[in-house]
């Protein structure tokens, strides 16, 4: 599945296009298709998301897992400061990272 | 291209910082100018060597300077070999010119702006303004804050 | 130490208010952020893999004890309640809004501190010895002629948009403890025999892709010429840099390509040149940021040695501490390499303390070194058990300076978007390795270094031993290098071999620590047995 992710452009948060809009949780995260270079263009014109990109991941029980570590680390935070993780980042613990 | 309408006209100048008449004059390539022994106006593109105008400066009445891309800061070394080596005809700085480079630009020399781009005009007037005070000596004759200090 | 006047003040406010104007045109989309990016990136903001990332400048290294609680006051406020100390003496954020960031700058601003060219293709901060101004060995104070520099080059017109990122480091010693010749410019401070001091350029050194030693362009620049030289090497590598390939785009490229000697003879016929245009501070500049350097009114007959009845204060005490040029008085440096910690991390908390020891024990003085710690220049030997005490307590007593816990390592994958493995979980692996062993003691001097990756922020090249963080097909791997050092004996690290998995590089590690205890001859760092057996002896302990 193809996924859409970017930034917040205010906060610099991490946000998963969800299919209406941006989540901080990448398992509300929607399979983007043939869409997401539309949704890259029409939501970083209206300046909803900073730097989008979308990115190949799997569909599995615990949600998309991004096909590169950079972006599962994106998705929950620093590996070395688990107290600083994505709120509810504990739906897939650390070892769905590495 | 031709290179007789290469440069910019004088009504895409949107910033101008002269008190002389605008010259109606269309600038060439440095290869084509150097080659012509009348050409007055000449176009410097980032891969040009300044250095090579350097024995015309008398004759030269415009010297555009193109920034294809505004990280491509090559052109502030060429205004300001220009004008240390004592040109003082227009200096027009073309292509991807952006609000907030201008001060840069203006201390290395430029005194004209035809941005591909039209500039908010408020945003211009505030950049140009807001630094009261500048660390360096350019030929831009602004008092550097060393000499603010002593004197 | 260096305090502004009201034209250094209005600078950098006019700078927080362009900021701050420059971020709403962003906001209300009068930039793209393809032309925001530049701009954001003069100012040290830059986009990271969590969020945004702010660089704070600290010239030199040098912070008072109310600069450094406003750091720890930024972190509380800004941020969550920590920073990351910098192998360029600065501190980074990494959770900062854009919204919030010209406030933040703000309140920087009232202690004299900015994020002004802390990023992007400019001249950057200006990095320095940390034992400036109390080194037994220095020929006089390098921090001046920083300061001095740091004037020329902020918002320098001409440089603002350079080829590539542009490093410059002074110091004024033998010793380097400031990877000097790995610089874009490095300048040490020289004095003839007659007692003369100038300025020794060394031109086109750094790290990253194309690791360089910088090699030496002009023995000696008369110190009232040094802003005009410094001018005419930008001005060469501005118009003549490589602007084709980012990959070939630093200095170091083009005086490699161009050859030392036609670089600096077109430096040479620049500066002739710009020696007419009058862009050269009087020395009149220099005397006045001179003054605030002065020695600070050190106390005469003090105590030369301490009590060492508690070993490990004694243990403390000869590792971190460094020779002072004044009877009584060390320079001690803090670790922030925690057995098991992350590598030049501090919380709030911490900065407060550090800030406070700083005001009680240095002169209200501290540092920021290029190894991620933190130095209290000038501290009574004395007074030196008390202050080991506070440390202890506040998890900043650990006695490793420039051994194998004492590692430096970049923000990597944890962090960085430009990663491409994590550094940090690897550090803190090797470092608890060495602590459960007990074997970190015996290693002595052991400069270990870790990127994440080929930029070399972890000054991997740079380390007796050094690791890069590599992606292969998806997956971290880690290369081994071997022979580095970014001191006066600089070389470059060579990699070893095939890389490791994370397991793999801490027993790598190990065996080539093994290797060297039981190879080494008396007197003997890890580094020097490197350099008199060779790479095949440590190849064959990895690889078999």
């Amino acid at each position: 599945m193809k996924i859409v992710t970017g930034n917040d452009l205010k906060t610099g948060e991490v946000v998963w296009w969800d299919g209406q809009g941006w989540s901080i949780h990448i398992t509300d995260a929607v399979d983007a298709g043939e869409n997401a270079d539309t949704i890259i263009a029409t939501e970083s014109a209206s300046r909803r998301v900073n730097s989008a990109y979308a990115i190949d991941a799997e569909q599995t029980d615990d949600g998309p897992r991004p096909a590169h570590i950079k972006d599962r680390v994106r998705a929950l935070g620093p590996t070395v400061r688990p107290d600083l993780a994505v709120p509810a980042a504990d739906y897939v613990g650390w070892d769905w990272v590495i | 291209m031709a290179d007789f309408d290469l440069g910019t006209g004088r009504d895409e100048v949107q910033l101008r910082f002269r008190d002389d008449e605008q010259a109606d004059v269309a600038a060439v390539t440095v290869d084509s100018f150097l080659d012509q022994v009348d050409a007055d106006a000449v176009r410097i593109e980032p891969g040009d060597d300044a250095r090579d105008l350097l024995p015309h400066l008398a004759r030269l009445r415009l010297v555009e300077v193109n920034f294809p891309s505004h990280t491509d800061g090559r052109g502030y070394s060429a205004a300001r070999l220009l004008r240390e080596h004592g040109y003082n005809g227009e200096l027009r700085a073309v292509g991807d010119v952006l609000v907030d480079q201008l001060r840069y630009l203006r201390r290395c020399g430029f005194d004209a702006f035809a941005p591909d781009r039209p500039l908010d005009e408020a945003d211009a007037a505030a950049a140009l303004e807001r630094f009261a005070h500048v660390y360096q000596a350019t030929t831009d004759k602004a008092v550097p804050i060393w000499s603010l200090r002593h004197g | 130490m260096y305090r502004y006047d009201q034209y250094d003040q209005a600078m950098v406010d006019a700078r927080v208010e362009e900021f701050r104007d420059q971020a709403r045109r962003r906001l209300e989309g009068k930039l793209t952020e393809d032309q925001f990016k530049p701009l954001r990136l003069q100012n040290g903001l830059y986009l990271q893999l969590h969020a945004y990332m702010l660089r704070v400048a600290i010239p030199y290294g040098t912070l008072s004890g109310a600069q450094m609680h406003m750091l720890a006051d930024i972190a509380d406020k800004y941020d969550r309640g920590y920073g990351h100390f910098t192998t360029r003496q600065n501190i980074q954020y990494n959770w900062i809004k854009l919204e919030e960031a010209a406030d933040l700058l703000a309140d920087l601003a009232t202690v004299e501190m900015h994020a002004i060219q802390t990023s992007g293709n400019c001249i950057r901060n200006i990095s320095s010895d940390h034992y400036a101004g109390a080194a037994a060995d220095e020929v006089v104070d390098p921090r001046p002629y920083a300061e001095l520099l740091r004037q020329w080059s902020s918002f320098h017109p001409e440089f603002a948009a350079l080829p590539r990122k542009f490093k410059i480091a002074v110091i004024a010693s033998e010793k380097d403890r400031a990877a000097m010749r790995l610089h874009d410019i490095g300048i040490r401070i020289v004095k003839t025999a007659e007692g003369t001091l100038g300025a020794a350029f060394y031109v086109g050194g750094g790290m990253g892709r194309t690791p360089m030693v910088a090699p030496l362009i002009r023995e000696f620049v008369p110190l009232d010429r040094m802003v005009t030289y410094a001018e005419a090497c930008l001005r060469v590598y501005n118009r003549h840099g490589r602007r084709d390939n980012k990959y070939k785009a630093r200095i170091k490229i083009l005086v490699h390509e161009m050859g030392a000697e036609e670089y600096a003879r077109q430096v040479e016929e620049e500066f002739a040149h710009l020696l007419a245009q009058g862009v050269e501070p009087p020395a009149a500049e220099l005397d006045r940021i001179r003054s605030f350097f002065q020695p600070p009114e050190f106390a005469v007959g003090l105590p030369e040695e301490a009590d060492r009845a508690d070993p490990d204060f004694a243990l403390w005490l000869d590792t971190n501490t460094h020779a002072h040029k004044v009877p009584g008085y060390v320079s001690a440096t803090i670790s922030l390499k925690p057995v098991g910690g992350i590598p030049g991390d501090a919380t709030a908390e911490q900065m407060h303390l550090m800030a406070d020891l700083a005001r009680d024990y240095s002169f209200d003085e501290c540092r920021v070194t290029h190894a991620q710690n933190i130095v209290l220049p000038h501290v009574e030997i004395g007074k030196l058990y008390d202050l080991w005490q506070k440390l202890e307590a506040a998890g900043l007593g650990t006695a490793n300076l420039d051994t194998v816990g004492d590692i430096i390592a970049c923000p990597g994958l944890d962090y960085c978007s430009l990663a491409n493995a994590r550094s940090i979980p690897v550090a803190q692996k090797i470092s608890r390795r060495f602590a459960e062993t007990g074997k970190g003691a015996a290693l002595g001097e052991l400069k270990l270094k870790i990127s994440g990756c080929i930029n070399a922020c972890g000054h991997h090249h740079a380390g007796h031993i050094g690791i890069l963080g590599v992606d292969r097909k998806g997956v971290e791997n880690y290369q081994l290098l071997l022979g580095g050092s970014e001191a006066e004996d600089v070389s470059l690290g060579k990699i070893t071999g095939p890389g490791f998995n994370e397991a793999g590089i801490v027993d790598a590690v190990e065996t080539v620590a093994d290797l060297y205890l039981a190879r080494r001859q008396e007197g003997e760092r890890f580094l020097d047995t490197y350099r008199r057996l060779g790479m095949d002896a440590f190849k064959e302990a990895l690889y078999g």
